[in-house]
């Protein structure tokens, strides 16, 4: 999939876009391209920026620098009720006074009467609401409002369509089911989405790839797998799921890509780091606790090499056993495994802890 | 089971000072209204027939109850002055209601979308006219509307008339006096609804390629439209019966109800015939108001 996009020319381009409300900068120079057929998911806690930056391509706000392309237009300035772009909104922003099928006819104005509701009764069969035309949306459960939010989103067949936050309002079991529907729809009609969230197991599950926002900037842009496994600051490690850092200081270079971190209870190697670090920094390991294994702490032919540690905590927890670790200078990491191994290593247990040298990220402390 | 009894108790004990101050203010003064309304003018303290003996016992009742009769409502029906009054009456507060509709709902929207630091300012300068005595405004408008007052003098100077307009006096400072006393009746509760109305609907109807004017019509309107017939109605009801505007701004051929009330009241002393013009404006106020309730019942369903 990456290989087609970056032949392609960009759906939507952004350079420099940039938004300011008061002196602050809600949204700072972003650059952005997204490609033809692509979900990117713009992550970050709230107030990164992110919806302000849905806000700016969706039209509801201007920005005060930068410039809005989608395709071979420029958007920048254009009003939203110009732009061939929809959303899909984060409260969904149903028409109260009208029924779902108006509501779903609503961006049809513009075509004859025969093909509008051609239209909308195909739309309703899409998210299986074609009993539910004439109901109001009041009278809907959560799921199915948000069903004819997206429908009335994809009326226009838009070539972008902008998800705010657009599993939040639904109950868990629900969201992992219309995570996959939406996914599925995507891929058969082939139309690019932009979707905002805060959680990053619903940008793992949607996007393609995944913007990480901080402080009106994107820090850092990837594939799921590669920000989870190479994330570029302690910031992005620690938005995508649970990681432990373990402080040291840059050790020499050693083949394979590979560096040696010297930390207190020993030594260890790590991937080289992408920011600029010389030997003897002060740098965090980055690993995440289902990277770490444990072995016994044994003396003598066959012992496990890794760093001694004591199992300070074991909690079972179903689908994996999660182990708090105190290192010789009492600093934690955590571990979790499989559930198999539950007996293994109860609290107190000497053990020895490893990591694969790949799985480990060398960050700037 | 106790605990739910006392419950109950205190439910209708809630209820309670409410029932009083409308049966106090409300129901009694209605029903004496009422009673005068079918009694006959007199000469005498107080100025009308029949009066209950509270002594006269049994037959005391039987001789006041065949004392009234409905001869006043029959004037009302006959006499074509109460009724060309009452017609005119809502001829006046009809239309004025419309032109309050017609400026009130564009005004409420700009307060309702003025940035919020003004917002607070905005309002708040609909609300400071009434630190002035209603009384001093419509005198105000008086010597904004004569022949040599300021709009004249004014228009005069531009040069766009010749001669002064001929406004006080007429229907048209009758209307422009309701419009002008009323507005915030109408832009209050219009403002609240408006300013209530969920943002993202707006932007919504944006996104769909709806431009300003279409969302404006199709979402913001009819949603703020309970708002809108709120507010009417509040200006409505008290215009049909309104006194002083006509009085002072009308000519002295100004038919409205309020002045036909004050007229049998304080220059004939018929005081039946006025209770019967009263009881007639409440009947005519009464119909909008069972129409809205009837309306909004509608709407919650």
């Amino acid at each position: 999939m990456a290989a087609t996009t970056e032949a392609s020319a960009p759906l939507l381009r952004l350079a420099g876009v940039t938004k300011r409300f008061g002196g602050a900068a809600a949204v700072d120079a972003v650059d952005l391209a997204l490609a033809e057929n692509e979900v990117f998911c713009l992550l970050g806690p709230s107030g990164c920026g992110k919806s302000t930056l849905l806000r700016l391509i969706a039209g509801f706000e201007q920005p005060d620098a930068g410039t809005i392309r989608l395709g071979t237009q420029d958007l920048t300035g254009l009003p939203a009720h110009r732009r061939p772009i929809n959303m899909m909104f984060q409260s969904y922003a149903l028409f109260p006074h009208m029924s779902v099928s108006r509501n779903v006819a609503y961006g049809l104005a513009d075509r004859p009467r025969a093909e509008r509701a051609a239209r909308v009764a195909d739309l309703l069969r899409m998210v299986r609401l074609e009993d539910f035309a004439d109901r109001r949306p009041d009278t809907l459960s959560g799921g199915q409002r948000q069903r004819v939010a997206l429908a009335r989103a994809l009326a226009r067949e838009p070539r972008l369509l902008l998800l705010d936050e657009p599993l939040t309002a639904l109950d868990r079991a629900l969201r992992e089911e219309t995570q996959s529907e939406l996914r599925a729809l995507q891929r058969r009609l082939r139309t690019s989405f932009i979707v905002v969230t805060h959680d990053p197991e619903e940008a793992m599950r949607l996007a393609d790839r995944v913007g990480v926002m901080a402080q009106g900037r994107i820090v850092q842009v990837g594939a799921t797998a590669e920000l989870y496994d190479r994330p570029a600051s302690r910031y992005v490690a620690g938005l995508l799921g649970d990681v432990n850092l373990i402080p040291g200081r840059l050790g020499p270079g050693e083949p394979g890509g590979l560096r040696a971190v010297e930390i207190a209870s020993g030594s260890l190697r790590a991937r080289s780091p992408a920011a600029d670090l010389s030997e003897g920094d002060a740098v965090v390991v980055a690993v995440r606790p289902e990277r770490v294994a444990l072995g016994p702490d044994q003396a003598g032919e066959g012992a496990t090499v890794g760093i001694p540690a004591t199992v300070a905590e074991r909690v079972f927890l179903g689908d994996r056993i999660a182990r708090t670790l105190h290192l010789g200078d009492g600093s934690a990491v955590r571990a979790s495994g499989p559930p198999e191994g539950a007996d293994a290593f109860p609290a107190g247990a000497r053990v020895r802890l490893r990591f694969a040298a790949e799985a480990a990220t060398i960050l700037p402390a | 089971m106790r605990a739910r009894a006392g419950e109950r108790w205190r439910a209708r004990l809630v209820r309670l000072p409410p029932l009083i101050w409308l049966t106090a203010f409300f129901l009694v003064p209605f029903l004496i209204t009422l009673k005068i309304s079918l009694s006959d003018a007199a000469t005498a303290m107080p100025p009308y027939l029949p009066v209950l003996d509270w002594q006269g016992g049994r037959e005391g009742w039987a001789s006041f109850l065949e004392a009234l009769d409905f001869e006043n409502y029959a004037v009302l029906w006959f006499d074509t002055f109460y009724r060309d009054a009452a017609l005119s009456s809502l001829a006046y507060a009809g239309t004025a209601s419309l032109v309050l509709v017609l400026f009130g709902t564009p005004l409420a929207y700009a307060l309702a979308r003025a940035p919020a630091r003004l917002q607070t300012l905005l309002v708040a300068l609909v609300v400071v006219p009434f630190w002035t005595s209603f009384l001093v405004r419509v005198y105000a408008w008086i010597a904004i509307l004569k022949p040599e007052g300021l709009l004249n003098a004014g228009l005069l100077r531009l040069g766009l008339i010749a001669r002064p307009l001929e406004i006080l006096n007429t229907p048209a400072a009758v209307l422009i006096g309701l419009v002008y006393a009323y507005l915030p009746f109408m832009v209050l509760p219009l403002y609240a609804v408006m300013s209530r109305l969920d943002g993202s609907l707006r932007e919504a109807a944006a996104d769909l390629g709806a431009g300003p004017v279409r969302a404006f019509w199709s979402v913001t309107l009819p949603l703020a439209a309970p708002g809108i017939a709120a507010g009417a109605l509040l200006c409505f009801i008290p215009m049909v019966g309104e006194f002083v505007i006509p009085d002072l701004l009308g000519g002295s051929d100004t038919l409205m109800l309020g002045r036909v009330l004050w007229s049998e009241f304080f220059s004939n002393r018929d005081w039946p015939l006025a209770s019967a013009v009263a009881v007639l404006l409440l009947l005519i106020v009464i119909g909008p108001v069972l129409l809205f309730r009837g309306a909004g019942r509608e709407a919650a369903r």
